[in-house]
């Protein structure tokens, strides 16, 4: 056991954890955040998806140790109902998630795939987004609400 | 807006569910019990004249519950954003039947209209006492009965009261519940809510982050539990080393017979117990076949239950004519997973010999019989409450998670939150059946089909039960030792070809394992639809081209429904058919009383294997429209799953265990192989009565696709999915 200390979501916590405890266990049990999803514990949907520096990482697999003195992002902190990020306020256009237990991941995943590369076009986008797993089937919606926050940016 | 804001009165009256602490309703003095034969248990009025509408099936993403506020603001006259929705909670509602059969609007939505209806009959009824003015002469604008200068609203008439008022219910639970009542509900030319695209309502907050999930919910005291499912088909306990879990804190075994599960205050530390126990299993010997003989295995099982569902004419006779030419086929289909995003959850508390269960069980009425047969309590002891899951196609795995919780809340004397790992999602969900189609036709020599049979012969669609109320259909259950009772029951293609003598029945087979198993079928969306329309819809095709005719003209000379024509007919001509490149494949069908075609266009790479369903457009008829933008994501989502079933989707087994446990074993569909476009057209016939849009399309895209293979590549794929290998194996072939 040894105590981690990083921010969430600009806020500063500490988790006293073992190392090799995945970072979502530590958001969600300990911090008693809601946002990152449990999906796979294998890094291949997702649903855990947090910014770790701006950085995609999927938080089933991240250690815990390896957040310490770092920031972290959940798709809380990436935007508000009141200060929406441009995908967040498009993908409300669009009514895109069904289930929406997936959402994190690509909101996270486009987020950082944006800031890279703003005009990314749709085969970049399709690209960025592989590994990514949505079973009510959401993906057209998707893009169109990607596309749609490129517009809004721009 | 608070997405659980109802029913909030500073009175005597106070009924209080403020998000996000799931606090249980107080049941305040005074109300009626909670009976269908009670007005008060579909709607009330608040103080501030905001609507509640208690509904027994619950919405999966679909926008179920913006069409419930549509229907009930039309019928009250009130703003639809005055109408609250409250569902899936034993507490608050009747048992409608869930989330069940694509009745959320045709059932459930059908008898809040008449509650609704009725609500204001009554409203301006006592609104005539009140003012002394006839009802006839009475108006009613949002909420505000008036004649003239005389007005009264309804929150000064009802609101934050009760109307104890009885309404005649028809004495059934479950999708066919329903009432009747005096009121006439209005004529849809009268429609001012009913047809407008209003927006759903949980999308804010699933895209914020700011409200929970079933898996979200927290209870003080909590512990968390993993439950340890076999490593293989029916297996037996035969010891456990608890020792082998002492060194993580505060980690306990629960064992009742065959079920095993851990528990331990940390999340984290209840799966590295559940990873470390060690368990002695008994095996079961082989109780599955190769999975390269499975459908040689369903072609020669003994057939338990047979069932001709059509039947006309003379088959055989037809079969025999001479000069016929005759075209037959075989299809097959394979076990498939529910593979929700997530593992499923629920948490459980025990408090004063009454439960509570919250789970994210599209049935969680039926999660409260299941729950308290299991447990031995009154139904009226236990509680169910729908929290949104992480997605649901019908019976997965959140039942098993719900009974699970149930029993480990009692057992370890504490609240508990269970959720899956991954393969409990995905190798032990209940699966689709495998199956194999065999079909042929006579073709006279005028190229008219004189004889058609198309008969399904496959494992049951329903093993265990569609819901959860018998511990028999649940792992739980199963492992201590009750035995299932498994429904015969499969399908037929849904259509009107209007073929002179046609058959279309279906055979069912006995599973493989009668308890524990990981192959055990229940209903997977749009059950045995895409599985049966695979095969038919192809067919259909196949028979055209040997009648030398096109598919879309060939349907159209067969289809005797004109509705069923009119959607060939639309997406024909949207898809421009006629013009469009290699590639195309149409299908279409029915699902109670909703007819949908669909026209694919498909890219094959021949090197990799890969089909890419590029276009798609959809001709799209469920009677009247209640939310079109709404009905167009949904025909999206089920047009994007059938294509991962179609071309990715089989679950992978052993000769004793399920060998799909995660997504790199269980493929689906990812964005590189989404479509590049969904073109929808509906269909409005505001004179014809709602039906379902949250199945219909899934059951048309697999033969879509499976035609416009054949049409890119000359070849036909008559098993699913087409995937990569199988695609190139075929190709390399032909």
């Amino acid at each position: 056991m040894a105590t981690y200390r990083f921010t969430v979501d600009g806020k500063r916590v500490s988790v006293d954890a073992q190392p090799e405890m995945p970072l979502l266990y530590a958001l969600r049990d300990d911090l008693g955040l809601n946002n990152p999803h449990f999906g796979c514990g294998l890094a291949q949907c997702g649903a855990c998806t947090v910014h770790l520096e701006g950085e995609p990482v999927r938080s089933c697999v991240l250690p815990v140790s390896a957040a310490a003195n770092k920031k972290v992002t959940t798709i809380a902190g990436l935007g508000t109902p009141d200060k929406p990020h441009p995908l967040q306020a498009a993908y409300v256009a669009e009514g895109v998630p069904q289930c929406g237990y997936c959402i994190n991941g690509w909101v996270m995943t486009a987020a950082a795939a944006l800031k890279k590369n703003p005009k990314a076009s749709d085969a970049e986008l399709r690209e960025a987004l592989a590994g990514l797993k949505c079973r009510c089937g959401t993906h057209v919606a998707i893009l169109r609400a990607i596309k749609r926050a490129q517009s809004s940016m721009a | 807006m608070d997405r659980r804001e109802f029913f909030k009165t500073s009175g005597a009256l106070v009924v209080s569910f403020a998000a996000p602490s799931f606090e249980v309703i107080a049941q305040s003095a005074g109300k009626p019990a909670l009976l269908p034969g009670e007005l008060d248990s579909w709607i009330a009025i608040l103080p501030n004249g905001r609507v509640n509408a208690f509904f027994g099936k619950m919405d999966m993403g679909q926008g179920l519950d913006v069409a419930v506020a549509q229907v009930v603001a039309e019928e009250l006259d009130v703003g639809a954003d005055r109408v609250e929705v409250v569902m899936g909670d034993t507490g608050t509602s009747c048992n409608q039947g869930g989330a069940s059969g694509s009745t959320g609007v045709s059932n459930g939505v059908r008898l809040l209209r008449r509650a609704a209806a009725e609500a204001r009959r009554v409203l301006v009824e006592r609104a005539s006492e009140k003012l002394g003015v006839p009802a006839a002469e009475l108006k009613v604008m949002d909420g505000v009965v008036a004649a003239g200068d005389k007005k009264i609203t309804y929150a000064e008439l009802v609101g934050g009261r009760y109307f104890h008022h009885k309404v005649e219910w028809n004495k059934q639970v479950g999708n066919p519940m329903d009432i009747s009542v005096p009121a006439k509900a209005k004529a849809p030319a009268e429609y001012k809510v009913v047809g407008k695209p209003l927006p759903r309502r949980d999308v804010a907050w699933k895209v914020f982050g700011t409200d929970g999930f079933v898996t979200d919910v927290r209870r003080p005291g909590m512990l968390h539990a993993r439950v340890i499912r076999p490593p293989r088909a029916a297996c037996k306990v035969r010891g456990i080393d608890e020792s082998s879990i002492k060194a993580i804190r505060g980690a306990k075994v629960i064992r009742e017979k065959d079920f095993v599960a851990v528990v331990a205050p940390k999340e984290w530390d209840a799966v590295r117990a559940a990873q470390s126990l060690k368990v002695d299993w008994q095996p079961m010997e082989t109780p599955f076949p190769a999975m390269d003989q499975l459908y040689e295995h369903i072609r020669g099982a003994k057939v338990v239950k047979r069932q001709d569902e059509v039947k006309k004419g003379d088959v055989a006779a037809a079969f025999n004519a001479p000069g016929v030419k005759v075209v037959q086929a075989e299809y097959e289909w394979p076990f498939q997973s529910h593979a929700s995003m997530g593992p499923a959850c629920a948490v459980a508390e025990l408090k004063d010999g009454s439960c509570t269960v919250w789970t994210g069980s599209q049935k969680p009425h039926f999660v409260r019989d299941g729950v308290a047969r299991l447990l031995g309590l009154p139904e009226d002891k236990v509680r169910a409450i729908w929290v949104t899951g992480p997605g649901s196609y019908g019976r997965n795995d959140a039942g098993d998670a719900a009974m699970d919780a149930a029993f480990l809340a009692r057992a370890s004397g504490k609240p508990v939150r269970v959720q899956g790992m991954r393969a409990d999602g995905t190798a032990w969900d209940p699966k689709g059946p495998a199956c194999v189609h065999r079909a042929r036709a006579a073709i006279d020599a005028s190229g008219k089909v004189v004889a058609y049979e198309f008969v399904s012969k496959g494992f049951s669609r329903q093993h265990i039960a569609t819901n959860e109320s018998q511990p028999a259909d649940s792992l739980i259950g199963q492992a201590m030792g009750v035995p299932p009772k498994p429904n015969q029951i499969f399908g037929v293609p849904a259509e009107s070809y209007g073929f002179e003598n046609k058959l279309l029945g279906w055979e069912t087979i006995a599973q493989f394992v009668d308890h524990c198993s990981p192959l055990r079928t229940a209903h997977l969306r749009d059950p045995v639809g895409p599985e049966i329309h695979f095969g038919s819809e192809q067919f259909v095709d196949e028979v055209a081209r040997a009648a030398g005719a096109d598919p879309v003209e060939f349907r159209l000379r067969y289809l005797t429904d004109p509705r069923h024509a009119a959607v060939v007919k639309a997406v024909a001509e949207k898809s421009g058919w006629a013009s469009l490149g290699k590639g195309k494949g149409i299908a279409f069908a029915d699902r109670n009383g909703t007819a949908v075609a669909v026209v694919a266009q498909v890219e094959v790479d021949r090197a990799s294997g890969r089909v890419w369903a590029r276009k798609l457009w959809v001709a799209h008829d469920c009677g009247l429209i209640i939310n079109p933008e709404i009905l167009r994501t949904t025909i999206e989502g089920n047009v994007v799953q059938g294509l991962s079933r179609v071309l990715f989707e089989e679950v992978r087994f052993d000769r004793d265990s399920v060998q799909s446990v995660d997504w790199a074993s269980y493929p689906i569909l990812e964005m590189g192989d989404a479509p590049e476009s969904i073109e929808v057209t509906l269909i409005d016939r505001p004179e014809v009565a709602p039906s379902g849009a949250g199945e219909p399309t899934i059951r048309v895209i697999p033969a879509a696709v499976g035609n416009a293979f054949f049409d890119a590549t000359g070849v036909r794929l008559r098993r699913a999915p087409l995937s990569p290998e199988r695609v190139k194996a075929a190709l390399a072939k032909a």
